[in-house]
């Protein structure tokens, strides 16, 4: 049985960057949104720190010092006329969000207060600024609650708990995505003369993640089996402070208040990594100075494996008021009170800044040298632009999926407007039927959960914090046997009605996949840069090395590398201190 | 640790009743209530039916009714539960299949209340932000932490039984308007909660208060749009 919608704009997911291009599309045309989970329950509201912009309510700032600090942390690979949309659109965003109701934090003035992040200074490194918009450390749920409120003022239209399963394209262009309905396993095609993808991320490929049990790239999984490319694959980012053993972020803004991190000798290691800011360097370079002091010995705890982020020198009242959630983090899942004693943390990963490839307009890419899938649209984490190049700066995340979601929003309402639905085949769902149908027959051979964390564990050993040819061969090899063993796995349950361990099974396919792109374009770049650290590559080549990668899968199931170089501008490859 | 499970399931395709099934599984004492369920499902019956996506309390996904208490299945730690933890989908709300209920009636209270910032119509469009003080936005902030679980609202004994009243956790988020500097709506909020389905059905019962995985007075926020209501207080 299968439904058939008619839509203008159809988006799929239903965090920042979907609903924030759900506001724009539905003031313009008939749109639907299309998530798997309940939109309240993304995870952009597990954000935390802030939306960077430079608002200057608390001291001098301008925008292209805000875009030299993106360019610089994202070790020049990020393109820079992209850069300079977003932080220039970026002071309008988080005003506009406001407007919305947004409940920002306020300076005793009453405007939208601002405090420090990693990697964002003044006049070009010179030291730290307040730049960061912040609603306690829980603005990402803020903006997600902000954008849900809105979404129910204008009557948005929701399909949740309904699984995208395949992307139509007609010559070329969208027509339209597949979803199976978890209520009641039904598969609908949602015809659509524009479909934006705002899925986030894939982070849960890893053992230690922040990311959600959801975050498994359906959306870039789905795009990417229809033969299009993913970019810059290779780079994902791994944030210094996840809880221990659990990955559970902890904000940077605990170290934009003060906060400190030491190693088993009670060392603030970072002033030896990073002399000027210390504590507040890019994530990619706390992460691999924390992986060192790790590996060199200096690690605490018996098994002398974790770091420690101590905040026991802020003053109480602004970790009570400020930090709350870290707070309450820390005294429930570790039972340590982070105003007594240390935290223990370890690097856990976190966002990837490689995915969907599109142009400034949210444009999706179908190949390196920069033509579009008209009809095709993709923001927020499962998109790159690229506006975070190899590393992303704190913060830049949340302002990435409100600037983009929107230009994505606007730019899809006015494709669907100028065209009209492009026809389909009748048995335009028959591949997607017969993927479930296939997986829902016969016995199982092995346990999906078996092969999901055998991947997990992979991927964290051998293609993590730091890579190297060996690691990355082995865990090549590795995940082509975990395809094979997906492959002998069936569903056992064979039920319609919130069948979640088929749900669960088609992500770990895409996840699979993901994870060979990842591994795959890692490979490839001989060199270090941002996220991407290669111990037997570990200098940057910039002579070689300022482009993207673009992956391609192949129908016989082989994988294509193409290379884009980078958008340069005001910004010349330097050096990368801080 | 062992950890010993009895689970209320209810496969619509098969069963006519819910019943209980009794599952053992090896955890950490530090380990969530929903490692142990996903043992369950990944491990013994791949057809155990849950939402969840966080698991760190702040999605909102994984209510249930944890040893006859409204929690967080994510928040809850093996350590501090009495055995054996007996789970159940949470109270008030239809049960689709084993944990998933309906959420639908909850967020049509949700709706009901307009929850979004309705601003001055007589302002021009502000060129910056609006103004407001530290302690303007210190009045509502406890009620912006919800995260729409549901824990409040199906923890509450009138909810259970009366199906026109909107529930703790709509009144918590028409609170976190009404008490904003910035917002204009509250006289038609307060006219739709003095209404049959509204602020007034509360008996302070302060199960709210106690489910709240977010640590919310939902009371004294009920109460407070309650004198609202009465006294144009906001």
């Amino acid at each position: 049985m299968v439904q058939v919608h008619h839509y203008d704009a159809v988006i799929v997911g239903a965090g920042g960057a979907g609903l924030r291009a759900a506001l724009e599309a539905g003031k313009r045309c008939k749109t639907a949104v299309v998530s798997k989970l309940y939109p309240t329950r993304s995870h952009t509201g597990a954000a935390q720190g802030g939306m960077c912009a430079a608002l200057a309510n608390v001291e001098e700032d301008s925008w292209e010092w805000h875009a030299f600090d993106t360019v610089k942390g994202s070790d020049f690979l990020a393109d820079q006329d992209a850069v300079d949309i977003m932080c220039k659109e970026a002071v309008d965003s988080v005003l506009e969000l406001e407007r919305m109701g947004l409940p920002f934090n306020r300076t005793p003035e009453g405007r939208i207060d601002q405090r420090r992040f990693g990697g964002h200074t003044r006049n070009h490194g010179e030291a730290a600024v307040r730049r960061s918009c912040y609603a306690a450390d829980r603005t990402g749920h803020m903006i997600l609650q902000t954008l849900f409120q809105q979404c129910n003022k204008e009557g948005v239209e929701f399909y949740n708990e309904f699984f995208v399963v395949d992307l139509l394209l007609v010559d070329g262009s969208c027509a339209g995505i597949v979803a199976y309905e978890l209520a009641s396993g039904a598969l609908h095609v949602f015809r659509a003369k524009s479909v934006l993808f705002a899925t986030g991320g894939y982070g849960k490929m890893f053992k230690i993640t922040s990311n959600a049990h959801t975050l498994t790239g359906d959306g870039p999984g789905v795009v990417y089996r229809r033969g299009l490319p993913l970019e810059d694959m290779e780079f994902f980012q791994f944030h210094p402070t996840g809880l221990y053993r659990l990955g559970i972020l902890l904000s940077e803004a605990a170290r934009g208040e003060g906060g400190i991190l030491r190693n088993s000798d009670g060392e603030r290691f970072m002033e030896r990594y990073a002399p000027t800011i210390k504590d507040l360097a890019p994530r990619d370079m706390v992460s691999r100075a924390e992986f060192f002091e790790i590996k060199e010995g200096r690690g605490t705890g018996p098994d002398r494996d974790y770091i420690l982020l101590d905040v026991t020198g802020v003053d109480p009242e602004v970790v009570e008021k400020k930090l709350p959630d870290i707070t309450e983090f820390s005294r429930t899942y570790l039972g340590v009170d982070p105003l007594k004693e240390g935290v223990p943390i370890v690097p856990t990963a976190h966002y990837a800044m490689g995915g969907i490839p599109t142009n400034v307009q949210a444009e999706v890419l179908r190949n390196h040298e920069g033509d579009i899938v008209p009809g095709l649209y993709a923001a927020g984490e499962c998109a790159c632009v690229s506006v975070h190049g190899a590393n992303r700066l704190g913060t830049n995340s949340l302002l990435d999926l409100v600037v983009f979601g929107r230009r994505g929003g606007v730019a899809m309402a006015e494709h669907a407007l100028g065209n009209d639905l492009l026809d389909i085949p009748d048995d335009a769902h028959k591949p997607s039927q017969d993927w479930i149908a296939w997986l829902m027959d016969g016995e199982s051979l092995e346990s999906s959960a078996e092969v999901r964390t055998a991947l997990q564990d992979e991927m964290w050993d051998k293609a993590s914090v730091v890579r190297t040819e060996e690691s990355l061969a082995h865990c090549l090899e590795e995940i082509a046997r975990l395809r094979q063993r997906l492959g002998r796995s069936k569903v056992k349950d064979r039920s319609k009605i919130f069948n979640t361990e088929l749900v669960e099974h088609m992500e770990l396919g895409f996840m699979v996949d993901m994870a060979e792109a990842l591994v795959v374009s890692a490979r490839a770049r001989t060199e270090s840069r941002g996220g991407h650290y290669r111990e037997d590559h570990q200098l940057r080549e910039d002579d070689h090395w300022m482009k993207h990668t673009f992956i391609y899968k192949r129908d016989d199931g082989t994988t294509e590398l193409g290379y884009k170089d980078v958008v340069a501008g005001r910004y010349e490859p330097v050096e990368r201190k801080y | 640790m062992k950890v010993h499970l009895r689970l209320l399931r209810f496969n619509p395709e098969t069963d006519g009743e819910p019943h209980f099934e009794e599952y053992t599984v090896e955890a950490d004492p530090m380990d969530r209530l929903l490692d142990c369920l996903h043992q369950v499902k990944w491990r013994h019956d791949s057809s155990l039916a849950l939402r969840r996506s966080c698991a760190h309390g702040i999605c909102g996904s994984d209510t249930m009714l944890i040893n006859g208490v409204n929690a967080l299945a994510c928040k809850v730690l093996v350590k501090d539960m009495k055995q054996p933890v007996t789970v159940e989908p949470m109270r008030g709300l239809p049960v689709i299949k084993d944990f998933i209920v309906d959420m639908e009636p909850f967020f049509a209270g949700y709706r009901a209340v307009k929850p979004w910032l309705i601003p001055d119509p007589d302002a021009h469009e502000p060129a910056r932000e609006r103004i407001q003080t530290p302690d303007e936005r210190e009045r509502f902030d406890d009620t912006t932490k919800c995260i729409l679980c549901a824990a409040c609202t199906t923890s509450c004994p009138i909810f259970w039984s009366d199906t026109e009243y909107v529930g703790p956790a709509a009144i918590v988020n028409a609170h976190r308007f009404i008490f904003d500097s910035r917002d204009y709506g509250s006289r038609e909020r307060l006219q739709i909660l003095s209404g049959k389905g509204g602020v007034f059905k509360c008996r302070t019962a302060f199960n709210c208060t106690a489910a709240c995985p977010r640590g919310i007075k939902v009371t004294k926020a009920i109460q407070e749009v309650k004198r609202a209501a009465l006294y144009d207080t906001f």
